[in-house]
């Protein structure tokens, strides 16, 4: 039986949740919200993050736009993810909510923009 | 003339250079200013305690009393002819107790033998009359109503600049590293660009003027750097005193003083450590220490939790503690061992060299030197008339850039578009104090890079806080 | 002169609130005056996400959140101006701002509401020693920098302070892949939220050493490197302790600060601890007709709080315009912070006529574990709730009611204070 302590990162309480595995049984305690244990359960099974960063933009009012992944992608794939949001170059104008790149490393995740930026 | 390129050529653009540089421009002499780093003011110029000292502390009949009060009477007319910042706020140099009197006496008699105006001694009680910050602990004091608080970084530019209106040529990041003695002059050999060739030297190197002199003369002089720590506190504290205080001078130099500056800030300091890397400006745990704990003798209350920066300073002293200025060899003059009483004397000793080197050049008076220089305009101090009309012409007067000086963009763009405008940032800051407020540049940093990258067409990654080395950025994200 | 009802000192997420509340209030005739070419503050360069869930249930990036209220403020048609920095508010309310359109302009409120935010304290200010290279930035002007402009400011990396800023941007710097060798704290404790050191160093293996500073800088160009030391109870250096790292680049989250220049040159009157302004249960300030609220007032965590406060400031400036001086308070009563209780906003309360609940917000002094929140009317012991942990990083509140004061008729002060078992 494994045990581990973590803080949850689902908001910004950031409750410290026990998780303890045994073989496929995974028991939570410590979470003052139900988020609070997928995200226990999750980060010990298979651990995922949201990431955020910026890309390029040609022409608009200022030079970077900030994206996000729309949903979490696997914590592991996060450089990955990264490499390909900085090898691109967008287009201004972009709108809030635009998909700028669609299946972001294989994650089948898309990088859409999260603030708009004018044409100049 | 003997086909060499310049008349004259000054060894550095610090206080000192740009003095002699402006008055030497009065003059039919083809003279050009070599400057290591990539501004005028970089040296010892930009750090140090901006007084205007009314001259009793130099030793009597000393070239450096001389040029003390000499600088100091014409300093005010100075200041208006080119418009930088300047006020008589007074010195007071106070007595600990009543066994001092006897060295605060002869501070006063040394004085009035330099010829400083108007000195007087007054009690402990007149002081706290004055001064309601002064501590309890000070029986008397000196009161020199002829001291002054400077912009030294003004003062300097404005010399440049006006040398530089009336015809010398500037040179920068431009290293002098031999001089050799050649027919009718002396060759200047330049770090990685051509040699200067040139009739008349003048050395004034600051920390590294002994390098210069001893290549050259005979008779070998040594520099030490003395450095000196400051405190600056925020324009909050700024009227915590009014009179630049200083204490009964002890072994090394004056003491720590606490006076206002002539931006509304308080400065406290300096200490007075000497020491071998004539690069060596920085400041330590144990001198800021230092500064704290002297300044609080004299001044009580000083709201120490309003420091918004601290620095340090190197001032050439020079072991006989005195300056030495004038012909050290043929055509080599000497302007070195430049400390305290440097700022104050610059102009005195600009016109000393200058008129000495005309008169070996036989040179004669330019017709049309333009005598007066105007600086920015400091948009926020000015009434709102003006300001309004001067934002109607100039839209970019009416963007803030800086929002702890309240400096606009315009006068941003003009200190990079005029005479010797600045191509760094620590330029800028200097020419219009973009970036000397309480969140010490935080803000208006990003902003500024783009303006001067723009004007002066740097690309962002070479933008500079001064020299190459010191670049803002490493790249594109 | 011309003249508005109510004039709001900066766009960002706390003006942007407090106007959208004016207007629902009733108000049509308010200005945010916006130094920046954008609305939305701070909001604009914080890329990451955490913001919203409060105010939206969403987990929203800083710049959405920011969508949300600009896009209140264009369908309520509000007027607004860019680029248009206030230089003067004095206790008349007369605003003095200044653009490149119009140049200096002076203009008369009926009320002002103060939302200017913060700055962040420099290097300067920590007189640390050393050199003063390129290369020292305090974290938002880094990340500004590099989330607008697109810029970085340093390959190898230290960060002194563990507040969010300096957390997140140790994130950020290793995404764009500079490497970011520490992080340092001089406290105990770490200033952000748990679940920033878990997402931006544990992810990625970046080391926080709680209880250091730095004690040198090198480097007289560019940054070179720097020289860490334990610091002891007192917060001074231990000797034998030094370690060096060479970086070229240092990021400082050391504390952010009111940017109160403005309400002082009003007359406002400031708190000591908060360095912003002494405020009432209305958010407004002790000069009539100036309210404050978001960074400004008192330096906040979560901009969900900030938003719910600047509306309360903008429905109070919206009573208070449209009531005039008829408008009553009565019955004062301060709010005093004690034993482990650094501060509370507001400072003070007008019992008789507080709206039916107060939300009062606080922090604490230290990190404190199993401590109870006490609420006190004068002796009587009002309320007491047990928290788990309770840390200077992390904003309280107390919620008081008025029904509550009604045993009360001669109340002279209210307590909030931490108490042990």
């Amino acid at each position: 039986m494994e045990t581990r302590n973590l803080i949850c990162i689902g908001c910004p309480l950031g409750c410290p949740v026990t998780v303890t595995m045994d073989g496929d049984d995974i028991n939570v305690t410590g979470n003052t919200c139900p988020r609070g244990a997928d995200y226990a359960k999750k980060e010990v099974l298979s651990p995922t993050r949201i990431v955020t960063s910026s890309i390029r933009v040609k022409d608009g009012a200022i030079a970077r736009v900030s994206v996000k992944t729309k949903s979490d992608i696997p914590k592991s794939k996060i450089f990955e993810v990264m490499k390909e949001i900085q090898a691109v170059q967008v287009d201004a104008p972009v709108a809030l909510g635009q998909v700028l790149i669609k299946d972001c490393a294989g994650t089948g995740v898309e990088i859409i923009a999260t603030k708009t930026v004018e044409r100049v | 003339m003997s086909g060499l390129q310049y008349d004259v050529t000054i060894i550095g653009g610090g206080v000192t250079g740009a003095a002699v540089a402006r008055e030497l421009s009065r003059y039919q002499l083809k003279t050009c200013v070599v400057e290591r780093a990539e501004d005028v003011c970089s040296g010892t110029s930009k750090a140090n305690s901006a007084i205007i000292h009314a001259g009793y502390d130099a030793a009597q009949g000393s070239i450096k009393a001389k040029m003390n009060v000499e600088g100091n009477r014409i300093m005010g007319e100075l200041s208006k002819d080119l418009d930088f910042a300047f006020r008589r706020n007074g010195s007071l140099v106070l007595c600990f107790s009543e066994d001092d009197r006897p060295a605060l006496n002869a501070l006063y008699e040394r004085g009035v033998a330099n010829g400083v105006p108007d000195l007087k001694i007054i009690s402990g009680d007149e002081v706290r009359a004055m001064e309601p910050n002064v501590t309890d602990e000070v029986v008397a004091a000196l009161f020199a109503p002829t001291g002054g608080i400077v912009c030294p970084f003004g003062l300097t530019i404005a010399l440049a600049e006006n040398a530089c209106d009336n015809g010398v040529e500037f040179y920068f990041l431009t290293e002098v590293t031999n001089i050799a003695r050649i027919d009718g002059g002396y060759k200047l050999s330049i770090k990685g660009k051509e040699d200067i060739t040139t009739r008349f030297v003048v050395n004034a190197a600051g920390v590294y003027a002994d390098v210069f002199h001893n290549m050259v003369c005979e008779d070998k002089i040594t520099i030490i750097p003395r450095k000196g720590d400051y405190c600056l506190l925020d324009q909050e504290a700024g009227k915590h005193v009014d009179k630049t205080i200083f204490q009964l001078p002890g072994k090394y130099g004056k003491g720590v003083l606490v006076s206002p500056t002539i931006h509304g800030n308080l400065l406290i300091g300096p200490t007075a450590t000497d020491i071998e890397d004539k690069e060596g400006t920085y400041t330590t745990a144990g001198e800021l220490a230092e500064v704290t704990q002297k300044s609080a003798r004299g001044v009580k209350n000083i709201p120490y939790r309003q420091v918004i920066t601290s620095f340090s300073g190197l001032r050439a002293h020079e072991s006989h503690d005195e300056f030495i200025i004038g012909e050290s060899a043929e055509g080599f003059y000497d302007a070195a061992g430049i400390e305290s009483p440097g700022l104050s004397s610059a102009p005195a000793i600009g016109v000393y060299l200058a008129e000495m080197i005309a008169d070996k050049a036989q040179a004669k008076k330019k017709e049309n030197f333009i005598a007066t220089r105007k600086g920015i305009p400091h948009v926020s101090a000015m009434s709102r008339e003006e300001r309004a009309a001067l934002i109607k012409e100039r839209p970019d007067y009416g963007t803030i850039v800086c929002r702890c000086e309240n400096v606009s963009e315009g006068e941003i763009v003009d200190s990079i578009r005029r005479t010797l405008g600045a191509r760094s940032l620590d330029g800028i800051k200097r020419r219009v104090r973009q970036g000397m407020g309480r969140c010490q540049a935080g803000f208006c940093t990003p902003r500024t890079m783009e303006i001067l990258s723009r004007e002066a067409g740097i690309p962002m990654e070479e933008i500079c806080k001064n020299q190459p080395g010191s670049e803002m950025i490493t790249g594109e994200a | 002169m011309r003249q508005h009802d109510i004039v709001i000192i900066g766009g960002g997420p706390a003006g942007l609130s407090a106007a959208a509340a004016a207007r629902k209030a009733g108000v049509q005739d308010i200005l945010i005056l916006e130094r920046d070419g954008v609305l939305g503050g701070i909001l604009n360069q914080c890329i990451h996400n955490g913001f919203g869930l409060h105010t939206f249930k969403e987990e929203l990036t800083g710049p959405e959140y920011a969508s949300r209220y600009i896009d209140m403020v264009e369908e309520e048609k509000i007027p607004y101006k860019l680029n248009t920095i206030v230089v003067d508010v004095n206790k008349n309310r007369e605003v003095t701002y200044i653009n490149k359109e119009e140049g200096l302009v002076t203009i008369q409120a009926g009320a002002v509401i103060l939302a200017m935010g913060c700055r962040e304290r420099p290097r300067g200010a920590l007189n640390t020693p050393g050199y003063r290279p390129a290369g020292i930035y305090s974290a938002g002007t880094a990340q500004r920098l590099m989330n607008i402009e697109g810029y970085c400011v340093g390959k190898e990396v230290v960060i002194l302070g563990s507040g969010d800023i300096g957390l997140i941007m140790a994130r950020r710097m290793t995404l764009e892949g500079a490497k970011v060798k520490v992080v340092a704290e001089l406290m105990p404790y770490s200033g952000g939220l748990k679940r920033n050191i878990v997402q931006c160093l544990d992810d990625y293996g970046i080391p926080l050493k709680l209880s250091h500073t730095i004690i040198n800088i090198e480097g007289k160009e560019r940054l070179t490197g720097i020289t860490l030391a334990e610091v002891d109870a007192n917060r001074n250096p231990i000797p034998g302790t030094e370690e060096h790292y060479s970086c070229d680049a240092l990021l400082l989250s050391v504390g952010l600060i009111p940017e109160n220049e403005l309400s002082k040159g009003a007359g406002v009157s400031m708190n000591r601890i908060t360095s912003g302004p002494n405020v009432d249960d209305c958010l407004e300030t002790e000069v009539e007709g100036i309210y404050a609220c978001g960074n400004v007032l008192h330096v906040h965590d979560l901009v969900d709080f900030v938003s719910q406060e600047a509306a309360l400031a903008g429905e109070n400036a919206a009573a208070y315009v449209k009531e005039g001086q008829n408008r009553k308070k009565s019955h004062k009563v301060a709010l005093a912070a004690e034993n482990g209780v650094r501060y509370t906003v507001p400072q003070v309360l007008n019992v008789d006529t507080m709206k039916d609940t107060v939300t009062v917000r606080f922090r604490v002094a230290d990190v404190y574990k199993e401590r109870y929140i006490a609420v006190y009317y004068d002796d009587k012991l009002i309320s007491r709730k047990k928290k788990k942990v309770l840390a200077p990083g992390e904003m309280e509140q107390v919620v008081l009611k008025k029904s509550s004061f009604e045993g009360y008729p001669e109340i002279k002060q209210i307590k909030i204070c931490t108490e042990v078992e």
